[in-house]
């Protein structure tokens, strides 16, 4: 069962800024999810292979670089700060 | 000549432009014209484009030089919310991508420049194609064109409605566990989900990337044909696509072999108008000639629960790009870390944030084991069950698309178990990464208002040919299409 602190240390984890008022009615939800999909563990599926999807390796040579800057002010016309050419984020250290 | 919207075909469509009865423009203008009247009721599109007369006038140019002209040019097509256009906004129909303008084209918009079609606008869903009901949107529900208090399905609803309220003559959408083939079903149209890796996910806004598939939603087989012939192939943008003949080329059986997965197909919870209509469904596949085989698989029903870790796992780390720093909007914080925090836990709604919890528990140490790792290997069971029986020589599963006609608006919102149960049916085309339809099977009488249902095949991989042959016999029968 999960606890009021699995809750708050899932939102940590996950960069969630959940309201106060939300959060026990999250914690009854994805209790009750997490129950219904405990059934899985009925399955003894051990012996089965635990790759997704037929594996094949898909490479390329690395060649045909685009020129530089070429996609450079696209991007950054959608970046929500920016300063020159750069992506602007507020001071970390 | 008059233009009836709620008739036309895209090949019906493509013949009229062919001849002259009218041109792209008029076309065009005609599916304006009911979008302008209906959409204010339906909503399902967030946004009619400004150009559409002037994508139009280009293809009555092309189509008037007769060169270049393919089945799709002049044809009016919606795009969902959460597939690309360079140029144009995108959303997701989410607040955290308010703003947004996409930089680049999606290889299926690309490929559908090519042809010449004209792109009407861009469709309600919910918020990053994660929900059943539309309902999930940040920009309010999409209602169903059959009866307005109930929902379109999800999570695709407004390419659906779009396409059912005749404000479009087919939509892109896409499938992740079910959100083209429901929407389908509840709206009377043909959904399509292909083969994973059959059609190129560049430029989708990644949802499961092991699930995820982009395809079309249409009137009739035909024009899911169509249209899906149009977008698929190898891409070098998306490592996971294959060629066509990937799976080898499959010759058209004369006669078919559907396998009924009865146990699965009648499991409780499955209402008795959509049971009483699957019999029905099955009675005229026998008279198509169809050989009925009923088929034993005993883990389909570990299917949902275990798509419901696998994706909201695959959300968790997909939506971990959305931080309000390269692109989309930003919910200012004191610092960096609140404006992370703020962004995330502000500007995604609540389904979002319920489904990157669940995935952030099921991959932390501790719980993979017993959770992730678990349903990876049930995936693969999932995977044999179908082959064992595909190998037997059958040709197509047949089940309901969903357990029950459209639900009403906010009938289910409060449960959000209740709303992933609908998925029982379709999540295991993704599960496995085969190809299944859902096709329009008959109507079930509910409060006086006729309520679509839907008929669900599902092939073995790279066979959607399987899927479009059976499909255009059992609509002929009905007698529905153009």
């Amino acid at each position: 069962m999960l606890t009021p602190k699995d809750i708050d240390n899932l939102a940590q984890l996950a960069r969630l800024d959940i309201p106060a008022d939300e959060k026990e009615t999250l914690r009854k939800e994805v209790d009750s999810i997490l129950g219904y999909v405990s059934e899985i563990q009925k399955l003894s599926g051990t012996e089965v292979k635990k790759e997704v999807g037929e594996v094949r390796n898909v490479l390329r040579e690395d060649d045909n670089p685009h020129l530089p800057g070429e996609f450079s002010e696209d991007l950054l016309a959608e970046v929500p700060h920016r300063q020159d050419n750069f992506v602007k984020v507020k001071k970390i250290l | 000549m008059n233009i009836d919207t709620n008739k036309l075909t895209i090949t019906s469509a493509h013949k009229h432009l062919m001849s002259g009865d009218f041109s792209a423009r008029e076309l065009a203008q005609a599916y304006l014209d009911v979008i302008e009247k209906k959409n204010k009721d339906i909503n399902a599109y967030l946004e009619v484009f400004d150009d559409v007369l002037e994508q139009a006038t280009q293809a009555d140019k092309r189509i008037a030089s007769k060169k270049n002209v393919h089945l799709l040019t002049g044809i009016p097509l919606a795009m969902k919310d959460n597939i690309l256009i360079k140029g144009y906004r995108c959303g997701a129909a989410s607040k955290i991508l308010e703003g947004y303008y996409a930089t680049y084209d999606s290889t299926v918009a690309r490929k559908l420049k090519e042809t010449g079609a004209v792109f009407l606008g861009r469709t309600n869903m919910d918020e990053f194609a994660m929900g059943t009901s539309t309902e999930n949107s940040a920009y309010g529900p999409t209602k169903n064109p059959h009866d307005t208090s109930r929902v379109p399905g999800g999570s695709s609803g407004g390419s659906a409605a779009a396409v059912a309220m005749g404000g479009a003559l087919a939509a892109l959408g896409s499938d992740t566990g079910g959100s083209i083939r429901q929407p389908a079903s509840f709206c009377g149209l043909v959904g399509l989900k292909p083969t994973y890796g059959a059609v190129s996910r560049y430029g989708l806004m990644a949802m499961g990337s092991s699930l995820d598939q982009i395809s079309p939603l249409a009137r009739t087989m035909q024009d899911a044909e169509t249209l899906f012939n149009s977008i698929r192939g190898l891409d070098p943008h998306d490592g996971t696509t294959i060629s066509p003949d990937m799976y080898g080329v499959a010759e058209i059986p004369k006669k078919f072999v559907i396998g009924v997965p009865e146990e699965f197909a009648y499991s409780k919870g499955v209402s008795e108008s959509v049971v009483k209509n699957f019999k029905e469904s099955i009675e005229r596949l026998k008279v198509l000639g169809c050989e009925i085989r009923s088929v034993k698989m005993h883990n389909l029903p570990y299917a949902l629960p275990a798509y419901y870790i696998i994706m909201p796992a695959e959300v968790s780390s997909n939506l971990a790009r959305y931080d309000g720093v390269k692109f989309g909007a930003l919910e200012e914080g004191e610092d960096l870390m609140q404006d992370y925090f703020r962004t995330r836990g502000r500007l995604f709604g609540k389904e979002a944030r319920r489904r990157i919890m669940l995935g952030t528990y099921v991959l932390s140490a501790g719980y993979y084991d017993a959770y992730y790792k678990k349903a990876v290997a049930v995936r693969n069971l999932i995977r044999q069950d179908f082959k064992n029986v595909f190998a037997e020589g059958v040709h197509a599963i047949a089940t309901p698309t969903a357990p029950s006609p459209a639900f009403k608006i906010g009938e289910k919102i409060n449960d959000p178990l209740q709303l992933y149960v609908e998925d029982i049916f379709t999540v295991t085309a993704n599960i496995s990464g085969m190809p299944a339809i859902s096709l329009p099977s008959g109507f079930s009488l509910v409060d006086g208002k006729q309520l679509p249902l839907g008929l669900q095949l599902q092939a073995p991989h790279g066979r959607e040919q399987y899927l479009f042959e059976i499909g255009k016999k059992f609509e002929k029968i009905r007698g529905e299409a153009e």
